[in-house]
């Protein structure tokens, strides 16, 4: 046993190593003042400053940070009521039917999808531009909040609803004030699933996008045809250090909702 | 009142999935029967049983193959060690954090790595072999769509294994049966479902990726991914891509149904 576990240390400690290696080596060069990623000439900040002062980048990132919200927000709402809608559905045939469509979202590649919905975007006349790639982020991520959602709305019980009801409370109080509070951590995680997704997303957005808008996984895609340049590494290194700051304040914010709601159940 | 209150909630759903999910396959199939001109006719299919893209899509299939066998080769193991760990969730948060991170940025870096003036390459020549082409062959594209997809690859395994009784484990071994017998007889065929989720979650992506392929492959590398996107973005023949794109729906929905029904068995 003791044997194996040496040799089990190196096999993960390598694992993490190759997991992590592309990463800070992309980290470590944003600081090397000599333009190319081998041979570290001196450090520098000058890429960082490069980021701050391209109205352009900037543009494109309030572009998608727009887009994030903006769709996470939408599909949350329709995902709510899409996980609402499927717990009410009596007959178990037509459950597992919009089970099964709402899976096929999940499943398919991101090319179809984009492909898919560049026919459709054009077919009903939509400008190919933000108004098409807000849609579009709406439409995949309305699945993921559905299945956020759900876990919680079956765990509910269903006794809770109808003491709320026997004891006078109308049905919209019992969504408002019973129902969606319940679940939600399940809306919150969906939510957040959501942001990431959209944040994450490039091959339905390189689909959908026109000419003229763009959102920062685009752009990188389009820089990094052209080659190399260190602006993407100090981009990049904000852009982890954001993805760092989510994590970990998901995290925090998950583990702080669910104490307060396990100590009110003991009450 | 409880019918209409069920209503309400069906119809923004039912909306998004009559608009997004069932439209949008309808409108593939509609328009892989037109070509480039505009004129109804079912030659893309035809087209589609050329050698050409034929050989294209068996290629395609060889490489998301290897991609998932890797992927599942290298996975297992640091599943199954990952659970033999203290702070096991922990380690499980540090391996699915790079999969947070934009894929474009860690493809990116890659090109850095792989680069003819790369790393890898001073240390091949430090060692004596000297620099090689690494970047645009089948090798780094493989490598960088195994990266890619690993975490995806990991983590229901490790699900599988955390569920999986260790009573049952300990009863193999006192019934003296050798760790590989116990790992080829009790411990892989009860993590078979993980197993499946994992290949599911990584073979669908490696059939369509086309990033990766521009970017680490050049253009040496076709997989359907790529050609679904150049036809649409590229030579604007969607009618084409279209038929590409059904025939990815249709391997889409085999293994769908082979990796459920297998789970249902069990």
């Amino acid at each position: 046993m003791k044997k194996t576990g040496k040799l089990s240390v190196i096999y993960l400690v390598l694992v993490f190593i190759i997991l992590y290696t592309p990463i800070f080596y992309l980290i470590y060069y944003s600081f090397n003042s000599g333009g190319s990623m081998h041979h570290f000439q001196e450090f520098t900040l000058d890429w960082y400053e490069e980021v701050f002062h391209d109205t352009r980048l900037f543009i494109i990132l309030l572009n998608t940070l727009v887009v994030a919200l903006l769709s996470s927000a939408i599909s949350t709402i329709i995902g709510v009521a899409g996980a609402l809608a499927i717990t009410r559905v009596r007959s178990k045939r037509t459950r597992n039917a919009l089970l099964t469509l709402n899976n096929v979202m999940i499943v398919s590649p991101d090319v179809i999808i984009g492909a898919s919905f560049l026919i459709l975007l054009t077919a009903i006349g939509v400008n190919l531009g933000f108004f098409s790639v807000l849609i579009s982020h709406i439409a995949f991520s309305v699945p993921i909040v559905v299945l956020m959602v759900l876990p919680k709305l079956e765990e509910m019980s269903p006794t809770l609803v109808d003491a709320a009801r026997d004891l006078g409370a109308s049905s919209r109080d019992v969504l408002t004030k019973v129902v969606i509070p319940y679940i939600s951590p399940g809306i919150f995680a969906g939510f957040f699933m959501a942001l990431t997704y959209s944040l994450d997303d490039f091959a339905v957005t390189f689909f959908v996008t026109g000419g003229g808008f763009s959102t920062l996984s685009v752009e990188i895609y389009s820089l990094a045809r052209r080659g190399i340049s260190l602006t993407i590494n100090a981009l990049s290194t904000l852009i982890f250090l954001a993805t760092l700051a989510l994590v970990i304040g998901y995290y925090i914010i998950t583990k702080r909702g669910s104490k307060p709601s396990g100590a009110e159940a003991r009450e | 009142m409880q019918a209409k209150a069920r209503n309400i909630y069906l119809i923004p759903y039912m909306l998004w999935i009559i608009m997004f999910v069932i439209a949008p396959i309808v409108l593939i199939v509609y328009y892989s029967m037109y070509d480039i001109d505009g004129v109804w006719t079912l030659a893309n299919y035809k087209r589609f049983f050329t050698p050409v893209y034929l050989r294209m899509t068996l290629r395609s299939f060889w490489y998301a193959i290897l991609i998932t066998g890797v992927s599942l080769i290298v996975a297992y193991p640091t599943a199954y060690l990952l659970t033999k760990t203290a702070h096991k969730e922990l380690w499980l948060l540090l391996i699915i954090l790079p999969s947070w991170i934009n894929l474009l940025l860690k493809v990116y870096a890659f090109i850095g790595i792989l680069g003819l003036y790369g790393p890898i390459n001073s240390f091949l020549e430090l060692v004596g072999i000297g620099a090689k082409q690494i970047l645009f062959t089948d090798f780094s594209f493989i490598f960088v769509a195994v990266y890619i997809f690993i975490p995806y690859m990991i983590l229901p395994i490790f699900n599988a294994l955390e569920e999986l009784n260790p009573s049952l484990v300990a009863a193999a071994r006192d019934l003296g049966a050798s760790p590989w017998a116990t790992f080829r007889r009790v411990i892989f065929p009860l993590t078979m479902g993980g197993v499946k989720s994992g290949c599911r979650a990584v073979f669908i992506p490696a059939l369509s990726l086309f990033m990766i392929t521009r970017l680490i492959a050049g253009n040496r590398v076709i997989t359907l991914g790529t050609a679904i996107e150049q036809h649409f973005l590229v030579t604007q023949d969607w009618g084409m891509g279209s038929t590409l794109a059904v025939f990815l729906i249709i391997v889409m929905g085999l293994t769908m149904f082979v990796t459920e029904s297998g789970n249902r068995v069990r």
